[in-house]
């Protein structure tokens, strides 16, 4: 077998969803038809998400002399990175990623679920074999399945898809329960708007979430693995099959794998659109054929779950864990985190941030060094009001508390939960009232309509908070708000209704005053709800090109051309079209 | 590039019968048959569901209810060309409704709806897990990032001009 390091140079490109909207396609085609014919020492490597999305398209050239990275390539800058780099051997200086930013992006971070993702071919099995892929299944197929599981317990690790549950625990239930076949069903429905690890892991190292099925199944004694991915990630889906299929022919996935008494085959369903199926008793009912409506636990589906067998769910973040726990052992997995919270987390950083992309740090790290070191502060500079966490289920946590660390206690007692990792940062343009809404918007829409609390509670406090929003609002919703929300935290079956009330409650909690201000004084102070602004044109700012009268939608706005152009608030519904358009950055909303 | 869009597609019972029968015929495979009906024509014609109900023996409306469930499942066929805007937290900070508000105006659809020349049809979508190219939108599957009101007037030009360019 050829190796790829073998070659002097070697170009990667990262082709992850996002590298590929930034054009990073474009960019591979570029890079291979100029390569062509050119009697050259490199090899050209497709690879997933390094983790620096800000940079996409992102090459690298990494060779003896170390890596070199390109941000923002463009199809037009690959001939120069050949012809000085490549074949004169001095990298295009203006063209890379500074150093520096490099070493903050990355020196805090602990790489060990996105070992691979931006360095490996993820359509490569012998990629995935060369940094040791299927090692782990290996060892742990010579150990007993209670050998396998007290490794996993013993590492700390809990089920990074939210709830962080003992996986350990969780997989001995299973293993304890009777009942056969038994299943192993990896969540990969990342429904959290703001979230995309699982993604980026689907994307850039499929075999490690294979891997760790595999291990969860021989641990817990299951024959069958199942898939359920969201069908918004068609790429994600299209590596997992490539990945299925190379498996199969190595003899990792089939019967009698590596020779031991371990038949499993794994398949992948393909989730259908509703954010309720992240929760583990309507992924259930989806994969059953039913409309993915959570059930009362117990019994939990490890004693109870697909067609009434054991079943184990874990998530893609917490499966790409294990291999690497079998293969380094639990104390190494456990060096890292703290007390209560081991080993580490991937995070999506986005929203207002200069660098956003996909990060992994040690658990305890705080929130200032992830958005101030790591993520190199808002966007813009502008002022750094608060972060989101966990998503529709999580909630705010406002600048003022950056020190808090990121562990699964500590975040709880801010009234935000870790969640699957989606970390929003918020700048004084983001208005907490406006977020609460966002939130809650989602969450009514996505309620299965089981629980009548949730059903119709969230939707009461939708209502409310349009009213607030609508400049309607009146102190007594405040405490009809506070009042919902214990109602629906009390009375919902499943995790979306429990916790659906959190972003309302963390923006309550932190940022009363902005409640107020929409109430009493009829002001969004950030500028974002529409009933509450007006917009204008700055005359002294405004050429006068008509750009904003083209686009207004409702022909609010007149002037001739080449002078100031004038909005006429009675007609002008106030959607802000114009104010993204204006170039010159003239119509202001006050 | 095509020249029949799915959506002139007819339904074919003996198409249906056999993704039907390819998933064994069983309640559990509703969802997989449901996914390559759509991925066949566009959405789920009507016709489909009392198919697929009279083969696993259950009343249409299991799999009407299936069918509304799900946010995937269209019941009318879409434009020959599907926008999807993306409305994760990024996407609404970044302002994905602005981007609506634009797209709307340039093929002349609303939210869920298909322009009248059935051209266009302009959906949400939760989140594409494309955060960090806030705000983005998919055509026809494809992802494009970092849009603002006026950008994603192109994207939807460039469309309109190859619709132009298939006609001649």
């Amino acid at each position: 077998m050829k190796r790829v390091d073998d070659k002097a140079l070697v170009v990667k490109v990262g082709l992850a969803s996002c590298g590929i909207a930034a054009g990073g396609s474009r960019v591979f085609g570029v890079f291979k038809s100029k390569l062509e014919g050119k009697d050259l020492d490199v090899e050209l490597k497709p690879v997933g998400c390094i983790g620096m999305c800000y940079r996409e398209a992102l090459v690298e050239v990494s060779s003896l002399q170390g890596r070199v990275f390109y941000g923002q390539v463009t199809p037009e800058r690959v001939e120069r990175i050949i012809d000085q780099h490549i074949i004169g051997g001095r990298p295009v200086e203006e063209w890379t990623v500074p150093q520096e930013e490099i070493d903050s992006f990355m020196s805090r971070q602990k790489r060990i679920v996105l070992r691979n993702c931006g360095i490996i071919n993820p359509e490569s099995i012998e990629d995935y074999l060369d940094s040791g892929g299927y090692m782990a299944l290996h060892k742990a197929l010579t150990k007993t399945p209670l050998e396998v599981i007290d490794e996993v317990t013993r590492s700390g690790l809990r089920g990074r898809g939210g709830a962080g549950f003992a996986t350990g625990v969780k997989w001995l239930m299973t293993m304890k329960a009777t009942g056969s076949p038994k299943y192993v069903i990896c969540n990969a429905d990342e429904g959290d708007p703001g979230a995309f690890m699982d993604r980026s892991v689907l994307e850039s190292d499929p075999h490690s979430v294979l891997e760790g099925m595999l291990i969860a199944g021989h641990a817990i004694g299951a024959t069958e693995g199942i898939l359920y991915v969201r069908a918004e990630y068609p790429l994600a889906i299209q590596r997992l099959e490539k990945a299925l299929e190379q498996a199969r022919e190595k003899g990792f996935i089939g019967s009698e794998i590596l020779g031991h008494d371990f038949d499993f085959s794994i398949s992948i369903r393909q989730g259908a659109g509703a954010f309720v199926c992240g929760e583990e008793t309507a992924l259930i009912m989806s994969i059953e054929g039913k409309r993915g409506m959570p059930r009362l636990r117990p019994p939990f589906p490890s004693v109870s779950g697909l067609w009434g067998r054991p079943t184990n769910i874990n998530n893609v973040e917490t499966f790409a864990n294990v291999p690497w726990i079998i293969a380094n052992g639990a104390e190494a997995y456990a060096a890292y985190g703290t007390e209560k919270s081991k080993g580490t987390k991937v995070f999506a950083l986005a929203g207002s941030i200069a660098r956003g992309g996909l990060i992994e740090v040690p658990m305890g790290i705080s929130i200032r060094e992830i958005v101030n070191e790591i993520g190199g502060g808002t966007a813009g500079g502008t002022a750094f009001k608060a972060v989101q966490l966990g998503g529709p289920s999580g909630g705010v946590i406002p600048a003022s508390m950056s020190d808090t660390p990121v562990d699964y206690e500590s975040i709880n007692k801010t009234g935000a939960i870790v969640g699957s990792g989606g970390m929003i940062v918020m700048d004084e343009k983001a208005c907490m009232v406006d977020v609460a809404k966002f939130f809650l918007n989602f969450t009514q829409d996505e309620s299965c309509g089981k629980c009548t609390f949730c059903r119709l509670g969230t939707r009461r406090m939708l209502e409310i908070l349009e009213k607030i929003t609508g400049g309607e609002g009146s102190e007594a919703d405040i405490a009809t708000l506070e009042e919902l929300a214990a109602e629906i935290r009390k009375s919902s079956l499943c995790g979306l209704g429990q916790n659906a009330p959190n972003p309302i409650l963390t923006t309550l909690k932190y940022f009363r005053d902005e409640y107020m201000e929409h109430i009493k004084a009829r002001k969004c102070p950030a500028k974002k709800c529409q009933a509450l602004i007006t917009y204008i044109i700055d005359a002294a700012k405004c050429p006068g090109c008509g750009l904003c009268i083209r686009y207004c939608p409702v022909n609010a706005i007149s002037g001739n051309k080449k002078e100031p152009h004038t909005i006429d608030p009675d007609v002008c519904i106030r959607c802000g079209l114009c104010n993204s358009i204006c170039r010159k950055g003239a119509v202001i909303a006050v | 590039m095509h020249t029949e869009s799915i959506n002139d597609k007819k339904l074919s019972l003996t198409l249906v019968d056999a993704i039907i029968f390819k998933h064994n015929v069983q309640p559990g495979a509703v969802i997989p048959v449901l996914q390559e009906i759509q991925e066949e024509y566009g959405y789920i014609p009507p016709a489909a569901i009392q198919r697929i109900a009279h083969h696993l023996g259950v009343f249409a409306s299991d799999i009407y209810g299936i069918v509304t469930f799900y946010s995937q499942f269209r019941l009318q066929p879409p434009g020959k060309n599907v926008i999807r805007v993306c409305h994760g937290t990024a996407c609404h900070l970044g302002g994905a409704e602005r981007l609506t508000e634009a797209i709307s105006q340039h093929i002349g659809a609303t939210e869920g709806k298909t322009s009248k020349d059935g051209q266009f049809t302009l959906e949400r979508v939760a989140c594409l897990g494309c955060c960090s190219l806030a705000p983005c939108v998919t055509v026809n599957g494809e992802i494009h990032g970092r849009l603002n009101p006026e950008s994603v007037g192109k994207v939807v030009n460039k469309l309109k001009e190859e619709k132009t360019a298939n006609v001649e």
